[in-house]
């Protein structure tokens, strides 16, 4: 059944075939005897154009090319959480035990091990009439997470008999279904879905509840939706990589795909080795059993880096039909796209802008639009947040990766070169970021955490866009000749910048702070700006506020108030009330 | 494997075209032979389509004709001979050696393009290099196994200050490890790979330097082959033969600027600045040859020297590959135009692996911070100066004034330290308190209040070691 077709020319990744062939678009072919994964990505009566996902070095014209018949698909069943995947879900641990350190080309592996038994729980029972999406085992695939097997999204029918609770490997038959032609087809832990085609759904839903990540900037000022679309664009070393792993750290998010494209080598290494030691703070067990990553690292075959995004967005989309909230991590998307222009290149189509090839933006919007709050298809309700980081060349925010990307988020978080040389992180800055879900979500965060939050945040924001107008002038004149009021707002900006939106991710406490704190850190910074508007309005000079150091103390609260004694901040208003009281009764 | 073609059907700069080949492989190395053995040149196979072979040569196509050329296929990629004898000598672009030593008794040959590192199979480095220098100690720590470029200009003294790190790194504190240099040159000026053979032979360290040279006005075509080949020898030694290896590779704009000289030779379409589409993912595959292997005890740490041209550091070269090296140190014309050396900007200069290889336990618990604070207080500074350059320096506040005086001392004690100098962390770390005390306590704000409390006082004023004569004894 196999159809074969000899190699004609050889470029690169990019391999081709002389006249007419059988293949069809997108599907998997495997090229020559060492067996090289690749995808048919052109046809035309003259040629066949595949793009390899390995190394092309030694293959030669006169090669076969073998078809599969299918596009190019991952594999979904338990077994895919604590792993780590290339970019064509091939796991590396296994690659290393059959090639070594380095990663041989044309290593044959399971993409999941089909040998492992997993205690299941049949959910189904004979005569059921079931339908795609329909769950019908549950085994607990880490110690954090349950996986659901489903039936296909394009399978419906009458279950004829179903296996007793037990131990299975992924590929023992579970159940057999009987489809509404008569066909009987047997069903196991396992499914196979094409990674460029999105799941089905049964419902979007508007976005309504925030991804917490217990990062203050990003919770505060900048949040995101569970279910919505968020980019962080920044030059090298602003800490794009960084805000990645705070993320896949500390967010709530059930499941975390953390989708390493082009990336360090190094990196990697580093998510595994911490992710494993690491503890969730909500349920106790390593950061790696709710975590799955996909190294393409900036050595590995160039193809495969284009194929990692859509291999991640399909595991994420698997897992919120399970019911889960799933945030995705791809770092980089700019990564990807170069891996786009580099194809396109080789195929010399027609570069738009700055080389990229004119398809760039609606692929963007594609893989963006993969997100969402939905209803599945087996009713239970999921979500897949999408939090890509973009590294624009030279860190200029206009060229068409990030201008791109920017039409189809909802949400970004804009990295500052500056910032970052300051060595103020997370180096966000909160002048050209932007959230659209803040209303969506307002009504969430004064229910959920208080009335007042959304208020809060709205006054802390001015306050920072006023300090950046007084900062024009400042840099003019200095901050000397500024009237008090104004000298009070830079104070208080600064203590903001510091206290608020600075935040140390290797400090116990400060990498992951809960929103009550977050709110009463902000109460705490307003009630001291309203107290000290009320010393300066009496004409005392800053000055003398600066005196004491209250200010600095304020500023360490995020160091000296633990997360779980908020009752702290109590004694902080006293504080602020004795400071007020002493000042007035000196200055009477 | 035999078979020999005569004649080509096409000579284009670099790249030649053969008709009519049977059983070529992409990426296979070729033999010409030139008018009956005259003159022999290898090249590599780019492009294949049928039985057109698409063939770079290595050496240049000059004397080449249509007709008397013979093409003998090799049937394997570009290989290096390796050996432990290789520590000391010195080869060309392609590793034919060149120094009159005859040729290497090689324990195994090599394909020179290397395989990716697993990730999985990677050990995250973790042990600090000490270089002696504060700037790159205290504020962009080196980490064995790291790929720390240093961004610079012409006219700037990075190969001064690449050959002070190997020296005072390799040299240091763990002679007990074996240590090994390897140097790869891109099209560098003659007087450039002799400064650096000298100050190797100088410091005693040739016997343990592997050397590359394709100088500038050697062929195009083999520099793009040059840290390939070194890479492999690093590779070698360090997974191998356990020891740790420090890669200098200069010039990477050269090596860049081959690569598009090349690919708009071939045709392809170019994207930024006329660079190929895939310099990202060729420069990638260079650096990410850094690394240590889970296992091996060797490591293999890299510092490609880059020049940025117009001092541009948006420019693609240092733009990608900022992207890709774990940091970088960039230098600075103006501190430069001050006789300051090193000219380090620290400001842009980073290290991405520094957190996980210093504090308690590998250099001292209140590294972090400091670095931090200095890092901080020196943004500052450009803020103090801008102002003072708008309104004179008198105009300015009191704790702007400081600013300016610790600007100075920073740039003229802690970056500025000159080129013998090999200070211990300990020395470059009071160095650093000192400094801090220029500026009112309050400012401080980036020190843990215990760290703070712990040495403010007792690093006041003064430095516990003399640092002005230099001392190399640690």
């Amino acid at each position: 059944m196999e159809k074969a077709s000899k190699i004609y020319g050889i470029n690169g990744p990019v391999v081709y075939i002389k006249g007419k062939t059988d293949f069809q678009m997108g599907e998997m072919v495997y090229v020559s005897e060492e067996r090289l994964v690749g995808e048919v990505i052109g046809l035309t009566s003259e040629m066949t154009t595949i793009q390899v996902y390995e190394e092309t070095s030694g293959l030669k014209p006169g090669e076969l090319v073998y078809g599969t018949g299918s596009a190019i698909f991952v594999t979904l069943a338990p077994g895919i959480l604590n792993n780590i995947f290339d970019g064509i879900e091939r796991p590396l641990s296994e690659i290393k035990r059959e090639s070594g350190a380095f990663i041989k080309r044309g290593v044959s592996v399971d993409s999941l091990d089909t040998g492992k038994l997993w205690d299941t729980h049949i959910t189904i029972k004979e005569g059921d009439y079931i339908t795609g999406g329909t769950i019908i085992a549950e085994v607990q695939e880490t110690r954090a997470i349950v996986h659901k097997s489903m039936i296909p999204p394009t399978l419906s029918g009458t279950v004829v008999s179903v296996m007793k609770d037990g131990r299975y490997t992924i590929d023992d038959t579970i159940a057999v279904l009987k489809k509404d032609d008569g066909t009987e087809v047997e069903l196991t832990l396992t499914q196979k879905w094409p990674i460029r085609t999105p799941r089905p759904i049964a419902k979007r839903y508007p976005s309504s509840i925030p991804l917490i990540t217990g990062q203050r900037i990003l919770d505060t000022l900048f949040p995101i939706a569970k279910g919505g679309t968020a980019a962080i664009p920044g030059g090298f070393g602003t800490g794009k990589t960084m805000s990645q792993h705070q993320i896949a750290k500390w967010s709530d998010a059930d499941i975390i795909i953390y989708i390493g494209c082009g990336e360090r080598g190094n990196e990697m290494t580093q998510v595994l080795e911490e992710f494993s030691e690491l503890i969730d703070p909500r349920s106790g067990n390593p950061l790696m059993d709710r975590t799955t990553l996909i190294a393409n690292t900036s050595n590995m075959p160039v193809a495969a880096r284009e194929a990692s995004i859509y291999t991640g967005i399909t595991l994420a989309e698997y897992y919120r039909d399970m019911g889960y909230h799933v945030a995705i991590m791809a770092d980089s998307t700019s990564r990807w796209a170069e891996a786009l222009r580099e194809l396109s290149g080789r195929l010399e189509e027609m570069p738009a802008e700055e080389g990229f090839p004119a398809y760039l933006a609606s692929r963007l919007s594609a893989f963006y639009e993969r997100a969402g709050y939905m209803e599945n298809l087996n009713g239970t309700e999921g979500s897949v947040s999408i939090i890509g980081a973009v590294s624009p060349q030279g860190g200029d925010f206009s060229e068409p990766v990030t201008q791109n990307t920017k039409r189809f988020v909802r949400c970004f978080w804009g990295l500052d070169k500056s910032l970052a040389y300051a060595r103020h992180y997370p180096a966000i800055h909160w002048l050209t970021s932007y959230s659209e879900y803040m209303t969506d979500l307002s009504n969430w965060y004064n229910t959920h955490v208080d009335i007042d939050f959304v208020e809060c945040r709205n006054k802390i924001l001015a306050i920072l866009n006023k300090e950046s107008e007084l900062m024009e002038i400042v840099k003019l004149i200095g901050s000397d000749v500024l009237p008090d009021d104004q000298k009070l707002t830079l104070e208080i900006a600064r203590i903001i910048r510091l206290g608020f939106l600075q935040q140390n991710a290797f400090h116990p406490e400060d990498t992951c702070v809960p929103l009550e704190k977050q709110l009463k850190m902000m109460r705490t910074i307003l009630y001291l700006n309203d107290r000290c508007s009320d010393i300066i309005s009496l004409g005392i000079p800053v000055s003398v506020l600066k005196e004491q150091n209250l200010f600095e103390k304020i500023i360490s609260i995020k160091y000296d108030v633990a997360n779980n004694e908020l009752e702290k901040f109590d004694d902080y208003k006293q504080l602020i009330d004795n400071f007020h009281a002493t000042i007035m009764a000196k200055h009477a | 494997m035999a078979i020999e073609y005569l004649g080509l059907s096409e000579i284009n700069g670099p790249l030649v075209a053969l008709e009519g080949v049977q059983d070529a492989a992409y990426d296979e190395i070729v033999e010409f032979s030139i008018n009956d053995g005259e003159d022999k040149k290898i090249g590599r196979i780019i492009e294949i389509y049928g039985d057109k072979a698409v063939i770079q040569v290595f050496e240049g196509s000059e004397g080449m004709s249509l007709t008397n050329t013979h093409t003998k296929l090799t049937g394997h990629p570009m290989e290096v001979a390796l050996s432990t004898d290789i520590l000391g000598r010195t080869f060309n672009g392609i590793g034919v050696p060149i120094d009159g030593l005859g040729p290497i008794d090689a324990e195994e040959r090599r394909d020179v393009n290397g395989m990716p590192l697993n990730p999985v199979s990677r050990e995250y480095p973790r042990n600090y290099i000490r270089t002696g220098i504060s700037a790159i100690d205290c504020l962009t720590t080196l980490i064995r196994g790291q790929k720390l470029p240093i961004f610079s200009g012409n006219g700037l003294p990075h190969d001064q200050l690449a050959a002070q790190i190997v020296n005072q790194s390799s040299l240091g504190d763990d002679t007990d490890e074996e240590f090994a240099v390897v140097f790869a040159a891109m099209g560098v000026k003659h007087d450039v790979a002799e400064y650096f053979q000298k100050t190797f032979e100088e410091s005693g360290a040739s016997e343990h330097v592997v050397m590359f040279l394709n100088m500038a006005n050697d062929p195009v075509v083999e520099r793009l082959i040059t840290p390939k080949v070194a890479l492999t020898v690093a590779e070698y030694l360090a997974y191998e033969k356990g020891m740790h290896i420090l890669v200098v590779l200069t010039d990477m704009t050269t090596y860049a600027e081959a690569m598009r000289e090349v690919s708009s030779s071939k045709g392809e379409i170019p994207s930024r600045k006329g660079y190929p589409g895939y310099l990202y993912s060729e420069l990638a595959t260079l650096y990410e040859r850094a690394g240590i292997v889970e296992g091996a005890s060797g490591s293999v740490t890299q510092i490609p020297i880059l020049t940025m041209p117009n001092d541009d550091i948006t420019h693609p070269i240092p733009d990608l590959t900022g992207y890709i090296t774990e940091g970088q140190i960039v230098l600075d014309r103006g501190l430069n135009g001050q006789s300051l050396y090193p000219p380090i900007n620290v400001l842009p200069s980073l290290s991405r692996l520094m957190k996980d290889g210093i504090g308690e336990g590998y250099t001292r618990d209140d590294h972090q911070d400091v670095a931090n604070q200095l890092f901080s207080s020196y943004a500052k500074v450009g803020d103090a100066r801008a102002l003072a350059s708008v309104i004179g320096e008198d105009e300015l506040s009191p704790t702007d004034k400081k600013y300016l005086e610790f600007g100075r001392a920073f740039e003229s004690e802690f970056v500025g330290q000159g080129p013998n100098v090999n200070r211990t962390i300990t020395q470059t770390l009071d160095l650093g308190w000192k400094l801090l005390h220029l500026l009112p306590k309050e400012e401080l704000d980036r020190i843990d209040t215990k760290i703070m409390d712990k040495y403010y006082d007792i690093t006041g004023g003064t430095v516990s070691t003399d640092e002005e004569n230099g001392s190399n004894e640690d």
